[in-house]
């Protein structure tokens, strides 16, 4: 601790009790109120884009599922989708339903994660060993699929490894009742524990007109009423089949990112139920070429956090050029020292838990070439010069008509 | 063997405490380490408790390749336990740098910055292995008669084995 102008820097990280991961911040303290906030990342850098490039697909498959040890399916399934389209592959019915149902899993396990960490952070550490107890279900069945209870690696290019045995189906839906039956506990106990209420209200406050300024994304964004949720705005796999019932709250704080999980954690246990009950015969995967064909993509998927984003661009070869994973917390951690500001040290832990924050997802290195000046594009000068490139490349994107988003 | 080392070995043998620190991990493993705390596998039943500070901490449990940023901030942690200290390293990429091995920003394997006295590799390793591994850890560096705080009044005091196992007991 060390003083400057009358006013406490507590630095804290990047060990330190109350966060799983190396991260550190500096935070200046007016008595017991946190007056600025600095964040510092890029303890977990690991190199990981460029270790891409030097490997063919194939290799970076394995390495895209060690980004993040708790949202892997969803980097995976990212990475996957764009060597697809690349390809112009088509997946098989049943490889979606598979990956979707191992996706909605990953969500219920990640959320129930969340929740007792969440929990730990504001010293209920009842319901820590609750939901962890509940999570160890979550984790057997994944590990029944996969084989592995992290890092299941159950996709692969041109669809799934793992096939689901009658069985398995019958039991993953046992499991599902079970844990119903615990999440509806749990939903209750969010809405009328007084020391849960009391404790999460009110603080880390992101209203809408900041979740835009900042890019929010996922369960925060969706606290603040703005549905932002990928397989609903712009619905990829076995969601153009089956409709997700899209979870929002207007309470713009802690509590609501609480409320908005928790539910979240429901809709996907009736996902994981349809998803089961038609689940459609058939092959499990098709054959992916070695090469890759030139071209470039994004892809956005819904991971547990929120929104995550693979840019791929190959030269046609079986090494990527260049691979860029921007992961939900990336684009979280901008809005990270507004939330802290105003607020009570006290409070600090779980604020930053709220945003559910991965690290591993987040440190990547971005070299700026043309540092010292910067520009901001409008809305249809961002347009304008899609449509210019897109005519430059030979394809004419004007008869395409651009999804209207729903504007906070 | 005097009473005080006596009285730390048991304590450490009965009752470790351990420090979380993750280098560069991707969260799988780090997962699974407070999984072996919880219900299911419950560490806490053989007296293993998760401390926040390096200074209470007998076992440093390390996760991950050691990247580049968190090297310094890794020997630092391990200066400050006190000794005996043991280090663990958990996964592949703690033992080997693993998939990682090669990255510019990645030093290695754990071993490459602090000494290492335990591998456990798997990529996510499973709680029972980490279970495994600090118990046998413990057993093996701790042996039962360093930790003995009475003397078995049946069976006579030798000073030999007294002398053997202060060895053992004290080679960090």
């Amino acid at each position: 601790m060390s003083e400057r102008d009358g006013k406490f820097v507590l630095p804290i990280g990047p060990q330190h009790p109350s966060l799983k991961e190396p991260c550190s911040f500096k935070i200046t303290l007016d008595g017991e109120v946190v007056e600025k906030a600095v964040v510092e990342i890029g303890y977990n850098h690991r190199g990981l884009e460029k270790a891409c490039e030097s490997r063919t697909f194939v290799q970076d498959l394995y390495i895209i599922e060690r980004v993040c040890g708790i949202c892997s399916h969803a980097h995976t399934s990212a990475f996957c989708r764009c060597v697809e389209e690349m390809c112009g592959l088509l997946v098989p019915r049943r490889a979606e339903y598979i990956r979707g149902i191992v996706g909605e899993l990953e969500r219920l396990h990640s959320h129930l994660l969340w929740l007792g960490v969440a929990a730990h952070e504001i010293g209920f550490d009842t319901l820590f060993m609750y939901t962890w107890r509940d999570r160890e279900r979550v984790l057997d069945m994944l590990a029944a699929i996969g084989g592995n209870r992290i890092n299941y690696g159950v996709n692969t290019f041109g669809g799934v490894r793992r096939d689901l045995e009658p069985e398995l189906i019958a039991e993953i839906g046992r499991v599902m009742d079970a844990l119903e039956e615990k999440l509806k506990y749990y939903f209750e106990l969010a809405l009328v524990e007084p020391a849960l209420i009391g404790r999460l209200s009110g603080i880390g406050i992101l209203r809408p007109e900041d979740v835009r300024r900042f890019s929010a994304v996922g369960p925060v964004a969706r606290a603040a009423g703005i549905m932002d949720d990928t397989r609903i705005i712009e619905p990829y796999g076995v969601f153009r089949e089956i409709a997700v019932n899209g979870v929002t709250d207007d309470h713009c704080d802690v509590y609501g990112r609480t409320i908005v999980r928790v539910k979240e954690m429901l809709e996907s246990v009736r996902l994981i139920r349809v998803m089961l009950r038609e689940l459609p015969d058939g092959p499990i995967s098709v054959k992916a070429p070695r090469r890759v064909p030139a071209g470039e993509i994004l892809i956005r998927v819904e991971a547990p956090r929120g929104e995550d984003i693979h840019y791929v661009r190959s030269t046609g070869g079986d090494m990527p050029d260049r691979v860029r994973v921007r992961a939900p917390t990336e684009a979280n951690w901008h809005g990270m020292s507004y939330m802290l500001e105003g607020f009570h040290l006290a409070d600090v832990p779980i604020i930053i838990a709220a945003i559910d924050p991965c690290y591993s997802c987040t440190d990547r290195a971005v070299r700026l070439t043309d540092a010292g000046g910067s520009s901001l594009h409008a809305w249809e000068e961002l347009r304008r010069l899609g449509i210019e490139r897109y005519q430059s490349l030979g394809i004419d994107p004007s008869g395409i008509r651009l999804r209207e988003f729903p504007r906070g | 063997m005097g009473l005080v080392d006596k009285a730390i070995a048991w304590g450490g043998r009965n009752s470790p405490w351990i420090i979380h620190f993750n280098a560069g991990a991707c969260n799988g493993c780090d997962i699974e380490v407070v999984d072996a705390l919880t219900p299911r596998f419950d560490l806490e039943r053989l007296g293993i408790l998760q401390q926040g500070s390096p200074r209470h901490a007998d076992v440093l449990v390390v996760t991950g390749a050691v990247t580049l940023q968190t090297r310094e901030r890794l020997k630092e942690i391990y200066d400050q336990m006190s000794t005996p200290k043991f280090v663990v390293a958990v996964g592949t990429c703690a033992c080997s740098g693993g998939i990682f091995d090669g990255c510019y920003c990645v030093t290695g394997g754990v071993d490459a910055v602090i000494p290492v006295d335990a591998y456990i590799p798997g990529c996510a390793v499973r709680p029972e292995a980490i279970i495994h591994a600090v118990d046998a850890l413990l057993k093996a560096k701790l042996p039962k008669a360093a930790g003995r705080l009475k003397k078995d009044k049946k069976a006579k005091p030798d000073r030999k084995e007294d002398a053997a196992h202060d060895g053992a007991g004290n080679d960090q």
